[in-house]
């Protein structure tokens, strides 16, 4: 099988993020870019039916220079080959997702797999309008995934339940937590990525739609409140906990 | 948390080199971190993760061949690093079956020695530990007297041999004994009769590691078991400078791990009002062993080039073992300190590690005899005896 995995390089989830003197933007100095969690579970997935099966696991990012530094963690993991759509001005899903579909368009892949959402935006939403420029059917955010003739079944995961779906393949599925366990990038894999090829690919990507107009930090957490002592202010507490609070 | 960079060191290594000390990290904070406090505890060496270690390629990683992935020296450096950030034990760990056991097979084995056990070794499915020190002689290992007699085809071992890490767990042990032509390097295998390998219980540092005694009593072993290039004590002090240069490197995690975690401390506790990070004092502690960290850091960062080119003269590698883990020691005695009382108990790794760092300042050669071989080296006069 012929598996094209879409990655992102984002910044860790360890870091603070700092806002740009821009207001606008993300301080990326002094922030660590990592391979975006969701698309390891993505890639993860890609290597063990590669294992099972055969064939390939192209890697795609389209990004700046520095998203390399990502393409070859995914290599050192045990993709084969890598692709990397350089593109420097933030784009947003729409475009980005057309711009993946413009870099591969002279490829062929029999499952098309990325990471549910980019941990960096959190908009979840370039594996859908991909599948919808390429014309092809999507699944996502899938806990279980098991590939057939011609055909994949996915597990999702929802409140109370799970979903049981089918597809033709191609598709495009993306992947949530759950799915597996990534593995860590080899010593030798690491050696190995070394000589793998990374192919620089040019394409004129969309503008983007959406502008961001500004960017805040969330306020500050204000301190706690004591609604009452003792059993008495159960009932008090458990309706705060609903009507404001909303967690139950 | 990270410490700033000040002297931009990661610019100093290869893309492949950082890779390695990133995808060591992640495991040692995914595998090892959430549980070392219960293996500290139970001092037990969680042998269920060796086949995880070996699917990393830590086993053999710097040897070519035999499976073995073949990084520089600074990559396996780092690795070294990111192991002991997590507990000396697993350094120590890894350290023995490189340095002091697939490398002596490699570069003193037969070829059929090398087939038969670093394939398995890189795997992680054959453990080795290596005999070198006895009770009666530590720091002057040529008294030793532990003997190798040949006797027909066959030599018969007696002797006992002490402090051996892995002993317990090995598959085959590399050990040092006497014969008639001075001393020799002999493979002895788990199992083979007159040899058994009791571990040492009750000990206060290096809990999660296994450390045993080595038992000889007439313990027959075929001539093929002999490695032909071990002969002579320099066979097993070549063993020791890997085994140093990984420790050079490996006291450095150790290091960062309580340097950081008393940062963090240091800025949130509270004393007098304020933060205790806020008072000159124990500014000046930090200030120092930043200091001394990023010394030890350039120590390492060339030395593992000179090993690289085969040019770190066994002086060398005393310089960077000596320097590094004392340097470490006394960054985890001072990291305690400023924990306070918090500093004692294990919900912290700050004692964890300077209680492993006593062993690591002992083992693989003395503080003092490094001291030593640099005064011998600068001098020519020894002053060992
Ligand atoms: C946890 C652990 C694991 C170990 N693993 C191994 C292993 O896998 N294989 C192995 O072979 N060994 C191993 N060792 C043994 C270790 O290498 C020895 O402990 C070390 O060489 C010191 O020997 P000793 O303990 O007998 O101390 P001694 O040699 O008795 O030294 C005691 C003190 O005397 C000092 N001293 C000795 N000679 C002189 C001198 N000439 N001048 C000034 N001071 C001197 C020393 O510096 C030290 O302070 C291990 C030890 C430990 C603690």
């Amino acid at each position: 099988m012929n598996i094209l995995v879409c990655v992102k390089h984002v910044p860790d989830t360890e870091t603070a993020v700092k806002i740009g003197a821009d207001g606008k933007s993300i301080q990326t100095q002094d922030v660590n870019f990592i391979l975006n969690p969701y698309d390891e579970f993505a890639l993860e997935e890609a290597l063990k039916i590669k294992e099972a099966k055969g064939g390939e696991v192209t890697l795609i990012t389209a990004g700046p220079e520095e998203a390399k530094k990502s393409l070859r963690t995914g290599l050192a993991m045990g993709a084969d080959k890598a692709m990397h759509i350089l593109c420097d001005e933030s784009h947003d899903s729409l475009a980005l997702a057309f711009c993946l579909a413009e870099g591969i368009k002279d490829e062929s892949f029999d499952l098309i797999l990325c990471g549910k959402q980019a941990m960096d935006e959190d908009n979840a939403q370039v594996p859908i309008m991909l599948a919808d420029k390429l014309g092809l059917p999507n699944i996502s955010a899938v806990i279980k995934l098991e590939i057939g003739d011609g055909t994949a079944t996915a597990h999702r995961e929802f409140e109370g339940g799970t979903e049981v779906v089918e597809t033709s393949l191609p598709a495009v599925i993306s992947a949530h937590k759950g799915l597996n366990e990534p593995r860590y990038a080899s010593l030798k894999g690491i050696m190995m990525a070394k000589k793998k090829e990374i192919k620089d690919v040019s394409c004129t990507c969309a503008e983007s739609g959406l502008e961001i107009l500004d960017m805040a930090y969330p306020p500050s957490r204000a301190g706690g409140r004591i609604v009452g002592e003792g059993t008495d202010a159960v009932p008090e507490l458990v309706k705060l906990l609903r009507e404001e609070a909303k967690v139950i | 948390m990270s410490i700033p960079d000040l002297y931009n060191i990661e610019s100093l290594f290869s893309e492949d080199e950082l890779m390695v000390r990133d995808s060591v990290r992640l495991f040692v904070q995914d595998k090892i971190l959430p549980k070392v406090k219960q293996w500290n505890r139970e001092a037990v060496f969680p042998k269920q993760l060796i086949p995880e270690i070996a699917d990393l390629g830590l086993l053999g990683a710097y040897l070519t061949g035999y499976g073995c992935p073949g990084i520089s020296y600074n990559a396996y450096g780092f690795a070294m690093q990111e192991l002991e950030r997590g507990d000396s034990g697993f350094r120590s760990f890894v350290s023995v079956q490189n340095g002091l056991c697939m490398y002596p097979i490699n570069a003193f084995g037969s070829d059929e020695q090398k087939e038969k056990w670093l394939p398995p070794m890189a795997r992680g499915k054959k453990i080795g530990c290596f005999g070198l020190t006895e009770p009666d002689f530590g720091s002057d290992p040529s008294g030793m007297i532990t003997t190798a007699k040949k006797q027909g085809s066959e030599y018969i071992l007696n002797g006992t041999k002490m402090w051996i890490t892995n002993g317990s767990i090995a598959d085959i042990a590399i050990v040092f004994a006497k014969t008639d032509d001075g001393v020799n390097g002999f493979l002895v295998e788990k199992g083979t009769p007159g040899f058994t390998a009791p571990e040492i219980q009750g000990k206060l540092s290096l809990r999660v590691s296994v450390t045993s005694e080595l038992l000889f009593d007439n313990c027959r072993i075929s001539a093929e078991n002999v490695l032909p290039g071990a002969k002579g004590l320099k066979a097993a002090l070549m063993c020791l400078n890997q085994a140093r240069f990984s420790i050079a490197w490996g006291v450095i995690g150790a290091a960062l791990a309580c340097f950081e975690e008393a940062l963090e401390y240091a800025k949130t506790r509270i004393q007098f009002s304020k933060p205790i990070a806020s008072f000159q004092l124990v500014q000046a502690k930090f200030a120092q062993m930043w200091t001394e960290i990023v010394k030890a850091q350039f120590l390492c960062y060339r030395l593992g080039q000179l090993m690289d080119q085969g040019k770190a003269t066994p002086a060398a590698i005393s310089m960077a073992k000596r320097n590094n883990v004392h340097m470490a020691l006394n960054v985890a005695r001072t990291c305690r300190d400023i924990l306070g009382a918090a500093g004692i108990v294990d919900d912290y790794h700050v004692m964890r590690h300077m209680d492993n760092l006593e062993s690591v300042y002992t083992y693989e050669g003395t503080h003092d005899i490094h001291t030593l071989i640099l005064g011998q080296e600068l001098t020519g006069i020894g002053a060992f005896g």
